[in-house]
């Protein structure tokens, strides 16, 4: 604190540049919502969400999405616990591979899909066997969410259990808590902040897919049309309905992202129920 | 890296990222000065336009012509957001008109093509579909274009007419609509739909059996008196920054040259039905 001077001026032009930018961005990320919240009145908007085509879509959107997140926590947190507590060959392939959903464009994903789990694809002919064809069918929304989300639930995950006292993880190995013990009573409810992080995020990323869904499971009122899909239907036909659906859809997401926020699901909880397992 | 190569590498990544962002040049005249002509297209005519616009840049060296394809209930909800674009060709008269009640168009859409529907399957027919009336048959998996989508409309009148033709149940058209598994944005989705076998049967344009998709599906097609003629007007847009282009682009569409063009993708030229 020799020079207080200079050292002040160079806060304040910190500071200015802190401001502008956040100021900047968020005017950015908010402004398209206002604009959308604009374009409707309160009444309206119930008196559209109450609409049968709304409401079908929100409820295959709820239904996809909860299943599609189901799925990929019991399979995305497994992997993510082999990929923050192991060393194999071929890891940083898996780690691309899990990640890659995240970057691919999601008609490619849904092109993919088709190749893959079509009626005429690679592993699709062996499902039409057993009777069972994904296309055009809810089960294949649930797919191609799946298959979009995966990356959202693993990351945070992985992140949450590298994040771990190894101490912790080693002192229940050298009590005798064999690993299934050890994860589910020791590593899993430390990392739960991080895992329901994934979960909220996969999905809404499962609400918010379209691209891979009407690329592979088509576009249908009652079966495939989700919400996203509604939207973008309606864009081209009846505008005042693509704004309900697109404020629904927009209270969904940050009501999603903000209740996980609020949740009692703090680093504290986690260390408490830790700790009464290891007694 | 050293700093020369970071500054390079910078540049490069700068100049690459700005390319597509500089602003098409619009000085100059038809003497070979860079000119960029924007034309909102219906889907089905992706194969037909493409054509038509590399001859017209041949012919006019300096002129680029962009095409861009959607539906045309897509094409029209763009512009309406303000999309720019010089040229709009609908596949049908209903959203031509709605363009013109928007204000969008400049003068009177002159109509172009017709063209016909006709019912694909893939050529592995796995609902085994041999006429028509098999469309009805309990799960076929039928694909349509969403009634927005002009093909979808079409689609839907027809079947509606096949129902009123002999050797057709009456409740044709409401089984066949039963069967729908999915509504595609346009009519190259339906297309691709069935040439990838995931649907049993689609409802397109003759002239979206192009020689590429001829290979995966077989045609079916539709009684005369059954069928719709679905009818193509084009028109200039009212805020498109290259009027003059645009004019020359719809005389050539017009033209014997462009009419021949639009024959050969599959189209029915005007010239025949008019004169």
């Amino acid at each position: 604190m020799r020079s207080p001077a200079p050292r002040r001026a160079r806060l304040s032009l910190t500071r200015v540049a802190l401001l502008g930018a956040s100021a900047l961005l968020i005017a950015f990320l908010v402004l398209p919502f206002v604009a959308l919240l604009l374009r409707v009145t309160p009444g309206d908007l119930a008196a559209r969400l109450a609409s049968p085509m709304v409401l079908e879509a929100l409820r295959l959107s709820l239904a996809t999405s909860v299943a599609a997140t189901a799925v990929v926590f019991v399979l995305g947190v497994p992997v993510a616990w082999l990929l923050a507590t192991r060393e194999f060959p071929g890891k940083r392939v898996v780690e691309v591979l899990v990640d890659l959903p995240m970057v691919l464009p999601p008609t490619v994903a849904g092109f993919a899909l088709l190749m893959a789990f079509g009626r005429a694809g690679l592993a699709g002919r062996a499902l039409a066997a057993l009777g069972l064809s994904l296309p055009f069918t809810t089960l294949g929304v649930v797919v191609a969410q799946v298959f979009m989300a995966v990356p959202f639930m693993v990351g945070p995950a992985r992140a949450s259990f590298s994040g771990l006292d190894p101490k912790l993880l080693d002192a229940a190995a050298t009590l005798g808590a064999r690993e299934t013990f050890t994860f589910f009573r020791v590593a899993l409810p430390l990392a739960l902040p991080g895992i329901l992080a994934g979960v909220a995020m996969s999905a809404s990323r499962a609400l918010g897919e379209f691209g891979a869904t009407i690329t592979f499971a088509g576009n249908l009122p009652g079966s495939t049309q989700t919400m996203p899909l509604a939207v973008y239907e309606a864009l081209q036909s009846d505008l005042d309905a693509a704004v309900a659906l697109s404020v629904l859809l927009l209270v969904m997401a940050f009501g999603l992202l903000l209740g996980l926020r609020a949740a009692p699901v703090g680093s504290f909880w986690g260390h408490a129920r830790a700790r009464a397992a290891a007694r | 890296m050293n700093r020369f190569s970071t500054c390079a590498g910078a540049a490069l990544v700068t100049a690459l990222l700005a390319t597509p962002f500089a602003p098409p040049s619009t000085a100059g005249d038809a003497s070979g000065a860079k000119r960029t002509l924007q034309v909102f297209a219906a889907a089905s005519l992706a194969d037909a336009f493409h054509e038509l616009a590399h001859r017209l840049e041949a012919e006019r060296p300096g002129l680029a012509v962009r095409i861009s394809l959607a539906g045309s209930q897509q094409l029209v909800a763009q512009l309406e957001q303000g999309a720019v674009a010089d040229v709009f060709a609908s596949a049908d008269e209903r959203w031509m008109s709605y363009a013109q009640a928007q204000g969008l168009v400049s003068g009177e859409p002159a109509t172009f093509a017709r063209n016909r529907l006709v019912v694909i399957v893939p050529k592995s027919n796995p609902a085994r579909i041999g006429k028509l009336q098999d469309l009805s048959r309990g799960g076929v998996k039928l694909v349509l274009a969403a009634d927005a989508v002009p093909v979808g409309h079409y689609s839907r009148t027809v079947l509606r007419n096949l129902a009123r033709v002999e050797g057709f149940p009456p409740d044709f058209a409401t089984r066949a609509l039963r069967n729908v598994v999915s509504e595609e944005d346009n009519v190259k989705s339906v297309v691709s739909k069935v040439q990838l076998g995931e649907a049993d049967a689609g409802f397109v344009y003759r002239s979206d059996i192009t020689p590429a998709v001829a290979r995966y599906v077989r045609a079916f097609e539709i009684p005369e008196r059954a069928n719709v003629i679905a009818t193509y007007p084009l028109a200039l847009l009212k805020d498109g920054p290259a009027p003059d282009v645009a004019k020359a682009f719809v005389d050539f569409v017009l033209s014997a040259d462009g009419q021949r063009i639009l024959e050969q993708h599959g189209l029915m030229p005007v010239a025949a039905n008019t004169r």
